[in-house]
């Protein structure tokens, strides 16, 4: 046992001072295994990462909601009226058509959105204003950072409260707790009572009070209508944009997870009767999930194509040089055939210098494709995700190159004529 | 000095021996039915000119090649119906080989390249390493056992391929124009390694066309177009050993069979042996 042992790694051994002897050459090898490799480990991590992204993002809109959102119709030809009040969207009567009638909905949330600044001394930022009752926060499944979210004493009072999200707290009261402070939302002032936690995981980049994802200020829907209207007037560039929409958004809650599915195809249905401009869109986050997943069924079809490919190059380099190798050491074959080598010999000499080339250029390959992804999450704040399936596999597949690309050439040497190989010069 | 050599074994027997080789359209015989003996402890020289047969003899002898037709027997054993794995071991351990471009691996040291044979051996005898230190240190190059080969004299790396071709202390040492590389002072030092060697008891046969070179061993062959020319008495064979000589070929002679040429030879050799210096040369 320890003898074979030994004789393997004598094989080895020698396979690399062989190598060795040309190095550059053995380097270039190399490197078609290497970027294959590479490649796939760097793909897959970075593809890892944003389809879990992705589906995090998607998990988030709740994976038992339908989401019903107000989309402003495609702009038709009269533009010249400039005063003029485009009407559109979901309006009342649909959600009380689902939350009175559809079966399967355990509860339906409103939410009306109105353009305000929102303000605390100098401070000013322009987050998305969601007039919301207090379900949302459980439809949505937010986290409560600090304080309570809107009450249902809040609804029916019409207070002026307000409850913030983490960016916006932070962004408006960098060095103090933004409870029981008085924001100026618009034209009013409303009491912070609470703060929602951030979406991003905790110690990452703060998201920008101003985008979607991070700037929201939630305010009572009772309030909202009472005191901002359902009408939306943003001025901008010297001409005046009126909207009216009813409802924004109206998140329908499922019973159970398999209520989805038809809860969104009635919504589809009783939409598409009563609406004629498409004014809504329908998002149904399990579709989405499905679809994600989808998604990365094709994109790892996809990958792995590309890594097969890659590797296949990068052995046919292989077998490319390990033949020129072959018919350039015949004179050596020879030697060491007269010198007692039997053809097995021969074999395992060249299919472990094909391996060791391989599995060198995967090795290499796995340390530079894990460099990748961590390059990447700092330089372009991307989540990578690197499976540690992936690595071994890509090193194993990169040792089978050898062995397969390397049978060829091996069984051209040790097929050669001793004779006829001595004479070589 | 001279090793007495009693009983000399018969190591190589050849039998009605041809090898056909096709150039073209037609057959070409290197060797024809060659019937041939060497024996345990002699040193002989193989010469011709190119085309006489003596590469294609050495390649069967060193069992890299086939004949086409008849039989052969080393150290008494049937070669010609081998497999290929049995002759690779056999070559590895009953055989040692010296080139004339001496034909070491670049890639390993002189250690290394002692030992090459034994790599291929289903064991890896014990003391074999102290067996090529010594081995080394024979060929008087004790002191660059890690040098690689690129860093020796071609002589030097000639003496390497001797002690290489030494490490399985082979029956049959086979030199394919072993001094054919090298200037003659060098040549003259390698030579007189082989008669060293030729005094321990090592059978060598050395393949040549140098006239000199062949005039040194003990028995000189000279082939012609696939068969035996003469057979003749060199320096070294004329010294001593005349009554072995032989004795060795009265016990050849049946085994030669009929081969006329041989039996010629012989006899037109026998004033050459009783001579001092007579020139053997037909």
């Amino acid at each position: 046992m320890s003898k074979r042992q030994s004789s393997f790694f004598r094989a080895v051994r020698l396979g690399v001072s062989s190598l060795l002897l040309h190095k550059l050459r053995s380097f270039l090898t190399t490197l078609g295994v290497l970027f294959g490799v590479a490649s796939v480990i760097a793909m897959l991590a970075v593809g890892e990462g944003a389809s879990a992204e992705a589906q995090e993002q998607i998990r988030k809109l709740g994976s038992r909601n339908v989401i019903l959102r107000s989309v402003k119709p495609q702009e038709q030809g009269d533009s010249d009226a400039e005063m003029r009040v485009l009407s559109y969207g979901l309006t009342r009567d649909d959600f009380d058509r689902i939350a009175d009638t559809f079966p399967g909905v355990r509860r339906a949330v409103p939410m009306l959105q109105t353009p305000a600044e929102v303000r605390y001394s100098d401070n000013v930022c322009r987050p998305r204003v969601l007039c919301t009752p207090p379900s949302y926060k459980e439809v949505t499944q937010r986290e409560l950072f600090s304080g309570r979210f809107l009450s249902s004493q809040d609804e029916e009072s019409r207070g002026l409260v307000c409850v913030l999200s983490y960016e916006v707290a932070r962004f408006l009261f960098p060095f103090e707790t933004a409870l029981e402070k008085r924001v100026k939302v618009g034209e009013h002032y409303m009491e912070c009572v609470g703060v929602l936690g951030s979406r991003t995981p905790v110690g990452s980049v703060l998201l920008d009070p101003n985008s979607e994802a991070g700037g929201e200020v939630f305010m009572p829907i009772s309030t909202g209508r009472a005191f901002f209207g359902e009408r939306q007037t943003q001025i901008r560039s010297g001409s005046m944009d009126v909207q009216e929409v009813q409802l924004h958004e109206i998140v329908v809650e499922a019973k159970r997870d398999i209520d989805v599915l038809p809860i969104a195809r009635a919504c589809r249905a009783m939409l598409s009767r009563d609406h004629d401009d498409k004014d809504y869109e329908v998002i149904v986050p399990q579709e989405l999930l499905e679809q994600a997943k989808e998604t990365k069924r094709i994109f790892n079809v996809v990958l792995g194509s590309i890594a097969g490919i890659s590797l296949l190059v990068g052995g046919i380099g292989i077998m490319n040089v390990m033949l020129a190798t072959v018919t350039e050491r015949t004179r050596e074959i020879g030697i060491r055939r007269a010198l007692g080598a039997k053809r097995k010999h021969i074999v395992t000499q060249f299919l472990v210098e094909t391996m060791v080339l391989s599995g060198a250029g995967g090795l290499l390959g796995v340390g530079i494709g894990l460099l990748i992804p961590w390059i990447v999450e700092r330089t372009a704040e991307l989540e990578t995700i690197v499976n540690p399936s992936a690595p071994v596999l890509a090193f194993g597949i990169s040792v089978l190159v050898g062995i397969v690309f390397g049978l060829y050439p091996a069984w051209r040497a040790a097929n050669m004529d001793p004779v006829e190989a001595l004479r070589h010069e | 000095m001279k090793q007495p050599q009693p009983g000399k074994q018969p190591v190589a027997e050849l039998t009605d021996v041809t090898r056909t080789y096709k150039m073209g359209d037609e057959f070409v015989k290197a060797l024809d039915t060659f019937t041939f003996t060497f024996n345990s402890g002699e040193y002989w020289a193989i010469m011709g000119s190119s085309g006489s047969g003596k590469s294609t003899l050495l390649n069967l002898l060193g069992c890299i090649d086939r004949p086409t037709s008849g039989s052969y027997r080393i150290r008494g054993r049937e070669v010609s119906s081998m497999d290929d794995d049995t002759l690779s071991t056999f070559r590895g351990k009953e055989l040692g080989f010296i080139f004339q471009s001496y034909n070491l691996l670049p890639q390993l040291d002189v250690l290394e390249n002692i030992l090459m044979p034994v790599m291929y051996q289903d064991e890896y005898p014990d003391g074999i390493e102290e067996r090529a230190l010594r081995l080394a240190e024979r060929v008087g190059l004790g002191g660059r056992l890690h040098h690689k080969p690129m860093q020796l004299s071609g002589g030097q790396q000639q003496r390497v391929a001797i002690a290489r071709s030494l490490i399985n202390d082979p029956a049959l040492l086979l030199a394919d124009e072993a001094t054919g590389n090298l200037d003659s002072k060098t040549a003259d030092e390698i030579l007189e390694l082989f008669d060293e060697l030729h005094d321990e008891g090592t059978t060598i046969l050395l393949v040549t066309h140098e006239q000199d070179v062949g005039e040194r061993a003990e028995n000189i062959l000279r082939l012609k177009d696939g068969l035996i020319e003469s057979v003749h008495r060199g320096q070294r064979g004329r010294s001593g050993a005349t009554q072995a000589f032989e004795a060795s070929h009265s016990s050849v002679a049946p085994h030669a069979g009929d081969a006329e040429a041989e039996v010629v030879t012989f006899t037109s050799s026998e004033p050459g042996r009783s001579d001092a210096d007579g020139g053997g040369e037909a």
